[in-house]
């Protein structure tokens, strides 16, 4: 009886096993392609957070630079001034390298008339609000900006 | 690993059902923490930017700074954010009802500051500061059909350039027009919200460099953060809510005109 029911389900078997080949290449296909950590957290691969992290830092951050044996005088002038909330960064470029070591790359020299008319030239689409404009060419009478605004107090 | 003959037929159902994929993410979907991550708690980080458009004063620098931190390519075409000068033509009392469209211009993205003069004289503008909205259900990621671009468990959109195929269909999706394809590498590009920063303590590279604060950076999931202050006295819009993309930049005097 067992004997002729297995040699009726002859091609069933053949099927099954035919079947089982093909889920077992699909295995491997998928198994090779899938990267690592696919599907773990959303349907991405979860090492792309920690790749995008590691992305290098250009800019320091205003906290680095005001430290005890670095700017610290800088920071005391810039803390009474209106420009005490504009970063270090913001007029001096990104500095992270020289905030990660002081000795090798040092701040670029500043091109104040370009840096202070980006603020300060007047420009009807600046918000009202925004008083401190200044038609730059007759206000500078051709001196530096730094002649009467010092740099770190320029609106003292 | 014992494996019983109950489990099996589960985990065979499961594998059955599910994409391989979400068989593995099953587990933390069950457990009602999809978002845990390794390392850095992005549990405890939901990213979102205060935008006030009666600060900004056009003066580029974020735009700057984004190119230099990011290394977004140099040619003047390509960025993760840029501020766009709006102009919105007066009505004109002896043609009152004609339809007037605001003349919108960047010129290289607000990099160099705008011209003093303005396209036309005496009319309304304003600046506007533009980026990737980090949407919540953000069109970009769902098209995309490899799965390179993903909402990260903390609420940023990102693409991981070692998977993305280049197919574009994100750049066309984005209703902001927030993505490109760069050059170098044929992969789609965008703003990361710095996630190499912001997962170190740092803020962006845009909110470090603005000298007005016209841009704050804010974790939604932290009580004390100043930007649920920003949100509770600024009368706050989202850029085309109608698309109902759940936008997390929040802009503080938007004008209508604002697209």
């Amino acid at each position: 009886m067992a004997r002729r029911n297995l040699r009726d389900a002859e091609h069933l078997v053949r099927l099954a096993l035919l079947f089982l080949a093909g889920a077992l290449v699909f295995l491997g296909i998928r198994a090779y392609f899938v990267p690592a950590g696919f599907g773990e957290l959303g349907h991405f691969r979860t090492g792309a957070l920690q790749d995008i992290r590691d992305r290098p830092l250009h800019f320091a951050g205003r906290d680095s630079c005001g430290e005890a044996d670095c700017h610290e005088d800088v920071a005391a002038e810039l803390a009474n001034d209106s420009h005490a909330r504009v970063g270090c960064e913001s007029c001096h470029g990104a500095l992270a390298a020289h905030a990660a070591d002081p000795e090798i790359a040092e701040a670029a020299a500043v091109d104040e008339l370009d840096l202070c008319s980006r603020c300060h030239a007047s420009n009807p689409a600046r918000p009202a609000s925004f008083t401190q404009q200044v038609e730059i060419e007759p206000h500078r009478e051709e001196s530096p900006c730094s002649e009467c605004h010092p740099a770190h107090e320029p609106s003292s | 690993m014992s494996l019983d003959r109950r489990q099996f037929l589960v985990d065979g159902t499961m594998f059955i059902l599910l994409t391989g994929a979400a068989t593995r993410a099953w587990p933390f979907i069950e457990q009602g923490r999809p978002q845990d991550a390794p390392g850095y708690d992005t549990a405890s980080h939901w990213w979102a930017m205060f935008i006030d458009v009666e600060k900004c004063i056009g003066c580029g620098r974020c735009v700057d700074a984004c190119k230099v931190e990011n290394d977004v390519p140099p040619e003047p075409y390509y960025f993760r954010t840029w501020v766009e000068r709006y102009t919105i033509p007066p009505v004109d009392p002896e043609d009152a009802t004609a339809h007037q469209l605001p003349i919108v211009d960047s010129p290289n993205g607000g990099r160099d500051g705008f011209p003093a003069e303005p396209p036309i004289e005496g009319a309304k503008s304003f600046f506007v500061p533009k980026m990737c909205n980090h949407c919540a259900d953000s069109p970009c990621t769902q098209v995309c059909p490899v799965g390179a671009t993903f909402q990260s468990p903390d609420g940023v959109v990102l693409v991981d350039k070692t998977y993305c195929v280049g197919c574009r269909y994100c750049v066309q999706a984005c209703p902001y027009g927030c993505r490109f394809l760069d050059p170098r590498t044929n992969t789609a590009d965008k703003c990361t919200l710095c996630y190499h920063r912001i997962t170190k303590g740092l803020t962006t590279a845009c909110c470090e460099v603005c000298p007005t604060q016209a841009r704050v950076l804010g974790n939604l999931r932290n009580p004390d953060d100043p930007i649920h202050q920003l949100l509770r006295e600024h009368k706050v819009h989202v850029l085309k809510p109608d698309l109902a993309t759940g936008a997390k930049l929040y802009y503080n005097g938007l004008d209508g005109a604002v697209r």
